[in-house]
């Protein structure tokens, strides 16, 4: 926790003000470019995120912290070790598409259907991962660059499955087909959220616990603030970063499950893509410096920003994709005072720009 | 399969193709020798796109389409280089910003400007005529190659040699490279590597416009969302396997620019779509494979 609190003492207050000052200046900016009242805009913003009738925009922001937080812990998982593997996005959509696959195609008893199907999402993620991993150390393709690469093909494969061999044809859209309501993630009772976000929490609980309090969670640190100490002290280099990479990418590929039995209930082409979850998840990372017990707030106020622009929409009818833009301008703002010196050793380690 | 090869069509392509990344790679080239990772080249390609439809649009000719495009992809690149260089955010982080706010804000300007979700196509876009030279067109395969390109083409190719020469014996040029290869003599030297670095930051911006011009206003006529569609980081890897030497960068990209027209013809073959589009990217992993493999049995 001791790396938590610095990281925050090292805010100069006066500083953190500056940076809130300027973004809601550039904000106000960007509201006063629209011809909305403003007013209208901020009252709807607000109840777009955590209002609605019984709480139903609430609701919808919680659930999109949950698929936000989940991929914020997925990268953070690797960023932590040292390891740029920003193709959370791959993972993500190989763990959705392959949760809609086993989930359509496997009889059962609903819980075994269910848990087989979490359980084949992860292992889809972590290999996903592992293969941007495996090219990073045996064949020189820097991680930073394969596992980007690597996001384009699954998206692309996830596509063809559900438009030819898998297709829902007679609902005329490019999705699969719906997943019998027994496997579906139960709802918890009162609320209109699946019990997904109670699994993401209890992930980041685990991630939290692991980063600080294991040995390996310890090791993988040291591997990414300086990886020559780490080699030098004998450690398993080779084996950590595949271990990482795996972990990161179960957690990636859960989060794919969670979206496809608790929020959607079948794969539709482009609905882990389009929301931009993993790159949200990784500014949300971002933003508070890489520290464990603070990436489910930040993953909660991106969701917020969200949520809130599509209440904007309604609102106020300004496009709800300012809220991409909003998000964009709050990282470049906090970049330079966050996550700058935590970055360092990470970024020319994985970048390695010359050695492919 | 193979006879599409020798068709004039395929041909033709190619430099359709190979056009934005080279003008994208070029931009990341001056970046990479003055020392700053610019992987924010999707972004900046995509800004360029964009700008380039609302120029061609309400300028009403191409011209202001391109002029549109360059200086919206400086501006872009001057908020780069303020966050990174005067701020002092880290190269990647600000890039991945950069890239999100080029995909919002163009998706919000569509909505909010032309009032269209998707795509935004309208017989008022001027698009970039192509380039006709007599007698050219008649030798065979060069011909087809060379004639009837857009007007971006020549100056993406023409732009190889001249880097060269610019990175050899231009006083900016030898001063970006020191920017990046040491900065402190640089410094030392009395010139400002901060400076200098912003200059290739603008210079690559630019570049990166026009690449997106040429995606938006030549090859098509019309501009969809997200339309860079992951060039920007093929471009990237032409920078880092050439390592911003333009040369080496040049033949990289004929090769990207190839396998993508190539799997453009494949899909009138019958091939699902799916797996056409995923050709550049197998290819790009492929070939950053294949070049590794071949680094290590020369060691």
């Amino acid at each position: 926790m001791r790396s938590a609190w610095s990281a925050i003492l090292r805010l100069d207050p006066l500083a953190s003000l500056g940076s809130a000052a300027l973004i809601l200046l550039f904000l106000f900016l960007f509201l006063l470019g629209t011809d909305a009242s403003i007013g209208d805009a901020i009252s709807g913003f607000f109840r777009g995120a955590f209002g609605g009738r019984r709480l139903a925009y609430l609701f919808a922001t919680l659930q999109r912290t949950a698929l936000i937080a989940g991929m914020a812990i997925a990268v953070m998982l690797s960023f932590r070790a040292g390891l740029f593997n920003i193709g959370g996005e791959g993972q993500l959509v190989a763990g959705g598409v392959v949760a809609a696959l086993v989930a359509l195609s496997f009889p059962g008893p609903p819980l075994v259907v269910m848990l087989a199907t979490i359980v084949a999402a992860m292992a889809a993620g972590a290999a996903w991962a592992l293969l941007a991993g495996l090219l990073q150390l045996f064949a020189g393709v820097p991680l930073l660059i394969g596992s980007l690469l690597l996001n384009y093909p699954i998206r692309f494969l996830a596509s063809y499955l559900v438009a030819h061999p898998f297709r829902d044809v007679p609902s005329g859209m490019v999705q699969s087909h719906l997943i019998a309501s027994e496997v579906w993630l139960p709802r918890i009772p009162g609320t209109r959220l699946d019990v997904g976000i109670l699994i993401i929490a209890a992930v980041a609980l685990a991630a939290i616990i692991y980063s600080h309090f294991t040995v390996h969670g310890y090791r993988c640190r040291l591997n990414g603030l300086s990886p020559d100490f780490a080699r030098i002290s004998g450690l398993p280099t080779t084996r950590l970063t595949l271990e990482t990479l795996a972990m990161s990418g179960a957690v990636a590929g859960l989060v794919g499950a969670i979206a496809v039995l608790g929020l959607h209930h079948r794969y539709i082409d482009g609905m882990l893509v389009q929301p931009l979850y993993a790159w949200t998840g990784v500014i949300a990372v971002l933003l508070v410096g890489m520290v464990p017990w603070a990436v489910p707030f930040s993953g909660f106020f991106f969701a917020a920003i969200l949520t809130g622009s599509a209440g904007m929409e309604r609102a106020a009818g300004i496009p709800k994709e300012i809220g991409f833009i909003f998000q964009a301008v709050i990282i470049l703002i906090v970049a330079g005072r966050v996550s700058g010196k935590l970055f360092q050793p990470a970024g020319e380690n994985s970048a390695g720009a010359g050695n492919a | 399969m193979l006879e599409i090869f020798g068709d004039q069509s395929l041909i033709e392509s190619i430099p359709r193709f190979a056009t934005p990344l080279l003008l994208a790679a070029l931009g990341g080239a001056l970046c990479e020798r003055a020392g700053v990772f610019n992987i924010a080249l999707e972004g900046l390609m995509l800004t360029g796109a964009f700008a380039a439809v609302a120029g061609a649009f309400f300028g009403g000719s191409s011209l202001a389409g391109l002029i549109s495009a360059v200086v919206a992809g400086m501006a872009v690149s001057l908020i780069f280089a303020e966050f990174h260089l005067r701020r002092g955010g880290d190269a990647i982080v600000i890039s991945i910003a950069i890239n999100l706010l080029a995909l919002g804000l163009t998706t919000y300007l569509l909505r909010a400007i032309f009032g269209v979700m998707g795509v935004f196509s309208d017989p008022a876009i001027a698009g970039l005529g192509k380039v006709h030279m007599p007698l050219i067109g008649a030798i065979p395969i060069i011909g087809p190659l060379i004639n009837d390109q857009s007007p971006l083409f020549y100056i993406a190719v023409a732009a190889v040699p001249a880097l060269q020469i610019f990175f050899m014996r231009h006083r900016l040029g030898l001063r970006i490279r020191a920017a990046g290869e040491n900065p402190s003599g640089l410094a030392a030297g009395g010139v400002n590597p901060t400076s200098v670095k912003a200059k290739a930051l603008l210079a690559s911006g630019a570049l990166c416009g026009l690449a997106g011009a040429q995606l938006s206003i030549a090859n098509v006529n019309l501009f969809v969302e997200g339309m860079s569609a992951g060039r920007g980081w093929i471009a990237v890897v032409a920078v880092l396997l050439s390592r911003g030497r333009p040369l080496p960068l040049f033949l990289i990209v004929v090769i990207f620019g190839t396998v993508e027209s190539l799997s453009f013809r494949v899909q009138g073959l019958g091939m699902p779509q799916q797996f056409t589009d995923m050709m550049p990217y197998a290819v790009t992993l492929f070939v950053l494979i294949l070049l590794s493999w071949m680094h290590r049995k020369a060691r």
